[in-house]
C-alpha cells in the first residue's frame, strides 16, 4: 500500500468508527440525570412507563392513575364521586357504593392512596385512599381498578389521619380530624372540651379478600388528629398519629389552635390493643357505618348497615397509647424505611424533629413523662428525640425515603424539597417546585422498600405553569430525578382534582394481573341475559324489565313496544363480548341519571322512567366497530292507561 | 478499489456493531412464502396454536357439547343459513380446514391482521371477528357441531 492508499484507508476507517459510535448512541437507553431531561421522561409510543403513580383526587373525590416517569395519564377511577362517564354511582349495580348513615352521599374529598403491602413492601393487590368528609374509605382492586369497597367510619368527623398501613396490611387506620361530640348529641358548641372527643380507627383488612371490618376504635382526647404512619421492622406492631390543637379551641384555630409550642405525635401499640381485646377490655358503643362491597359475579354491591363499635379506652388499657410532643401544629408523621425515625413534620416550626423509636421504648421504660394530657402520658420531648433537622424550609410538612439513606421534606411555604441525611440530619440539597408543594411521592416511599429513582411533588398552586384556563386551573405536579447527589427537576404535569398524596409502584407489580375481561360462564347477575335467546321485556305492575345483550353491532331486542308513561323500565344490559377493550355504552333519551358503560361479560342497569308518549331512541356511545352507527333501537312510549301489550324483537 | 474496501469495511462495521442480536437467522431452508410472509401451512392451516389436524369420524357428543358453547358465545353473529354481523357457517368444513376454522376462534385477532382470505373477509363484513374467551377444548367442540351442520361434507386433513 502506497501512503495515498494508506492516508485513505486511514479515513474510512475514522469515519467506519465514527458512524459505529454514532449507530450505538442511538440505540442506547437515555441516562437519566445525563441533562436531556426530555429523554428522561421520554415512553416511546407503544412502550410502557416503569412506575404507576396514583394520585388523590382531592375534592373531585376520585384516584388518578399516571405513568412515569411520562406523566401520562391512564385513567380517574371513581371511587368516592359519581362519574357518569361510566355509570359509577349513577346505575343499579353501582348506587349502593355510596351507601352511608346519612344516606346516598354522591361525593366526597379523597386525600390519601396508600398501596398494601406484604412484609413492608408493596404488593400490588389494593390501593385504599380516604374519604375525608363523610367518613369512608376505599379499596379500590388493582387487578380491575375498580372501587371494591367502602367502609364508614363512625364517631369521627373529618377522616383526614387515613388510611395509613401497617406493614402486612393487617390494618388500615383512620383518625378524626374534627372532634365531635361521640355518640352524636344536640350541646353547644362551646362546651368542645366537655363533650367532643376523638377516635383512632383500627380497620381490619382480611389477607384473603381484602375485606375491611372496624376491628376496634380508641377514644381519644378532642384534638385535631391529621395524619398518622405505620410502623416497621423494629416499630412493627406500633402506629403513629399526628395531632394539633392541643388548646382545643373550636373557634378561630389558626389563632387559638396555634398557642402552644409543642402538640403531640400519638403512639399507639396496636398488637397491645389486640391483647386488650382477646382480654375483654372492649366496648360495644354506638357507631352506625355502612359497608358496600362490589360483588363482581353478580356485578353488584352489597350493602351492609352495622350498628356498633368496639371501642378502647387509655384509662382501661395502660401501655395502649403514648404522646410524644412534637412541635408546633405538626403535620405529617413519617416512619423510615428501617422503622426507627419517625419523622414529624412541624408545620408551624422551624425545624423538623425526629423521634428514635428505641428511644421512645427506653423513655416508656424509664417512665420519662412530663405529665398527662386526657389520662394519656406525655413523654419527655429530649427523651424520645433523635435529631432535630434545621434550615429545612418554611411549613414543613411531609417527608418521603429513598432507601439510601436519604429523606425528602416539602416545605409549603418556601416552596422547595429539602433533602436531609437520617442520622446526620445534614441539610445536603433543595431544590424549588411550582408552587407551594403539598405531599410529595417516592414510589414505595411509605414503605420499607422505596424506590428511589423518582419523586412526584404535588404542588398546591399553579399560576403561570400552563396555557391558562381562566380561572379554575389544573394541579401541577412535577417529577424530580433523585438517583443522583442533586436532584434535578425532570417534568410538570397536571393532574386531575387536588392530588394530596400519591403512591407508585413499580408496573411489573401490577400490569401483568390485570383483568381483561367477566367471563359471562360466572355471570350470575339476578337480570343477566348471557344469550340473545334469553334477551326479552318483562312487566311486574309498573316494572318493565329489559333484559338487553349487546354485541358488536346489535342490541337485542332493538324494538320495544308496550311502554306506558307512569312506568319503570329496567335495562339490564349484558355485553356479550369476550374479547378485551370492547366495551359497550347505552344510552336512552330522556334518561335522568348517566349512561351505562358495559365491560365484556357485565351486567349493568339503567333505570328510566318515561315522561312523554313518543318513540325514543337509545344506542351505544363507545365507538365499537365500523357498524357502531348502527347499534341503536327504539322504545314505544304510550299513554298512561293504554292497553297496548309488551312486545319486542 | 480502495473506495470499495472502504464501503465494505463500513458496511461491515456498521451491521456487526451494538453486539449484533439484530441480525436474522441463515436462511438456508426458508420454505415459500406468500407475498404476505406466510407459509403454505399458514395459508391453509390459519395461523395461530392449531397445526393440521385429521379428524375421525363423527363425534356425536362432542358435537352436542360444541352446539352448547355455540349457543353461548357465537349466534350473536353467526347464523347458519344466513348472513348476520359475520358469515353463515352451513358448510364452513368444506371451504376451511379443520386447523383454520380452530385458529380463527382461537386467534382472531391474528388471522384478520395477516390472513389474506381473513383480511378479504374483513373488508366484506366490516366487523371483525373477535376472540370470545373460548379454550382449545371448546374450539375443537364447535368444530365438531360444525361438522355437522347440513351443507357440511367430510371435513379434509
Amino acid at each position: 500500500m502506497n501512503k495515498t492508499m494508506m492516508r485513505v484507508v486511514g479515513v474510512i476507517l475514522v469515519i467506519a468508527t465514527f458512524l459505529l459510535i454514532s449507530e450505538c448512541a442511538k440505540k442506547e437507553k437515555p441516562i437519566l440525570g445525563s441533562g436531556d431531561a426530555a429523554s428522561a421522561v421520554y415512553v416511546a409510543p407503544g412502550d410502557y412507563d416503569e412506575f404507576y403513580a396514583f394520585t388523590s383526587g382531592g375534592f373531585s373525590g376520585q384516584l388518578g392513575v399516571y405513568g412515569l416517569p411520562s406523566g401520562r395519564l391512564f385513567r380517574e377511577i371513581p371511587v368516592f364521586s359519581v362519574d357518569p362517564e361510566n355509570g359509577y354511582g349513577f346505575n343499579e349495580e353501582t348506587k349502593d357504593m355510596l351507601k352511608t348513615s346519612f344516606g346516598y352521599i354522591p361525593w366526597d374529598d379523597s386525600h390519601h392512596p396508600e398501596l398494601s403491602q406484604t412484609d413492608g413492601v408493596t404488593d400490588g393487590r389494593w390501593i385504599f385512599i380516604n374519604g375525608n368528609n363523610t367518613p369512608r374509605i376505599a379499596r379500590i382492586d388493582l387487578k380491575n381498578f375498580e372501587t371494591a369497597e367502602i367502609i364508614e367510619i363512625p364517631n369521627s368527623g373529618g377522616n383526614h389521619g387515613s388510611p395509613f398501613i401497617t406493614q402486612n396490611s393487617e390494618y388500615v387506620v383512620a383518625s378524626t380530624r374534627f372532634s365531635v361530640p361521640i355518640p352524636q348529641a344536640d350541646v353547644p358548641i362551646d362546651s368542645y372540651k366537655e363533650n367532643f372527643g376523638g377516635t383512632i380507627s383500627f380497620i381490619k383488612v382480611n389477607p384473603d379478600d381484602g375485606h375491611m371490618n372496624i376491628e376496634f376504635q380508641i377514644i381519644v382526647p378532642g384534638y385535631d388528629y391529621d395524619l398518622a404512619s405505620g410502623g416497621k421492622g423494629p416499630s412493627h406492631g406500633w402506629a403513629f398519629f399526628t395531632c394539633y390543637n392541643t388548646e382545643q379551641a373550636n373557634t378561630l384555630l389558626e389563632v387559638n389552635a396555634s398557642k402552644n409550642d409543642k402538640d403531640f405525635i400519638a403512639a399507639v401499640n396496636w398488637k397491645l390493643a389486640e391483647k386488650y381485646l382477646a382480654e375483654g377490655k372492649g366496648k360495644v358503643r354506638p357507631g352506625e357505618h355502612y359497608t358496600n362491597r362490589m360483588n363482581h359475579t353478580t356485578h353488584s354491591a352489597v350493602s351492609t348497615r352495622n350498628k356498633t363499635v368496639v371501642t378502647l379506652d387509655p384509662a382501661d388499657c395502660p401501655g395502649l397509647i403514648y404522646y410524644m410532643p412534637t412541635p408546633k401544629s405538626p403535620h405529617g408523621v413519617d416512619v423510615d424505611p428501617s422503622g426507627e425515625y419517625i419523622v414529624g413534620g412541624g408545620k408551624l416550626a422551624a425545624v423538623v424533629s425526629v423521634h428514635s423509636f428505641s428511644k421512645m421504648l427506653k423513655a416508656i421504660e424509664d417512665e420519662k413523662f412530663i405529665g398527662e394530657a386526657g389520662g394519656i402520658p406525655v413523654l419527655d420531648y429530649d427523651a424520645t428525640i433523635a435529631g432535630e433537622v434545621t434550615n429545612v424550609g418554611l411549613g414543613p410538612l411531609h417527608t418521603e425515603f429513598d432507601g439510601k439513606g436519604n429523606a425528602y421534606t416539602s416545605a409549603f411555604i418556601t416552596s422547595e424539597v429539602v433533602k436531609w441525611k437520617l442520622g446526620t440530619w445534614e441539610v445536603v440539597d433543595r431544590i424549588p417546585t411550582y408552587y407551594s408543594l403539598g405531599h410529595l411521592m417516592i414510589p414505595g416511599g411509605g414503605s420499607m422498600k422505596p424506590w428511589g429513582k423518582y419523586l412526584v411533588g404535588l404542588n398546591k398552586m399553579t399560576k403561570d405553569r400552563y396555557l391558562s384556563t381562566g380561572p379554575e386551573l389544573a394541579h401541577a405536579a412535577q417529577l424530580i430525578d433523585i438517583s443522583g447527589e442533586k436532584m434535578k427537576l425532570l417534568l410538570d404535569f397536571p393532574t386531575v382534582g387536588e392530588p394530596h398524596y400519591a403512591q407508585g409502584i413499580p408496573a411489573d407489580l401490577v400490569h401483568p394481573n390485570t383483568t381483561k375481561i367477566y367471563e359471562l360462564e360466572h355471570n350470575e347477575h339476578p337480570y343477566r341475559a348471557v344469550t340473545e335467546k334469553e334477551a326479552r321485556v318483562e312487566r311486574v305492575g309498573n316494572e318493565v324489565h329489559v333484559y338487553m345483550t349487546t354485541i358488536r353491532t346489535h342490541f337485542k331486542p332493538d324494538n320495544i313496544e308496550g311502554i306506558k308513561v307512569g312506568d319503570v323500565v329496567y335495562f339490564h344490559v349484558t355485553n356479550l363480548e369476550q374479547d378485551w377493550d370492547i366495551p359497550h355504552g347505552f344510552a336512552m333519551q330522556g334518561a335522568r341519571n348517566s349512561e351505562l358503560l358495559v365491560m365484556p361479560g357485565a351486567t349493568n342497569t339503567l333505570r328510566w322512567e318515561p315522561k312523554k308518549v313518543g318513540v325514543f331512541p337509545f344506542y351505544c356511545t363507545d365507538f365499537c366497530s365500523a357498524l357502531h352507527q348502527e347499534m341503536q333501537g327504539y322504545v314505544r312510549v304510550s299513554p298512561k292507561g293504554s292497553k297496548l301489550p309488551i312486545s319486542f324483537n | 478499489m480502495i473506495k470499495k474496501i472502504g464501503l465494505v469495511l463500513i458496511t461491515a462495521l456498521v451491521l456487526m456493531n451494538c453486539g449484533g442480536g439484530d441480525s436474522e437467522p441463515a436462511k438456508a431452508a426458508t420454505p415459500k412464502l406468500s407475498p404476505e410472509g406466510l407459509t403454505q401451512d399458514q395459508i391453509k392451516h390459519g395461523i395461530g396454536p392449531i397445526g393440521s389436524l385429521t379428524l375421525g369420524p363423527q363425534d356425536e357428543a362432542l358435537a352436542s357439547k360444541g352446539a352448547e358453547v355455540f349457543e353461548l358465545k357465537c349466534v350473536a353473529c353467526h347464523k347458519v343459513n344466513e348472513r348476520l354481523v359475520g358469515p353463515p357457517l352451513a358448510g364452513v368444513t368444506t371451504r376451511r380446514s379443520p386447523a383454520f376454522i380452530m385458529n380463527m376462534i382461537l386467534n382472531p385477532d391474528e388471522m384478520v391482521k395477516k390472513h389474506p382470505e381473513v383480511k378479504a373477509m374483513l373488508a366484506e363484513f366490516y366487523v371483525p371477528m373477535t376472540f370470545q374467551n373460548v379454550t382449545e377444548d371448546d374450539a375443537r367442540a364447535i368444530l365438531e357441531y360444525l361438522r355437522t351442520l347440513k351443507g357440511a361434507e367430510a371435513p379434509e386433513a
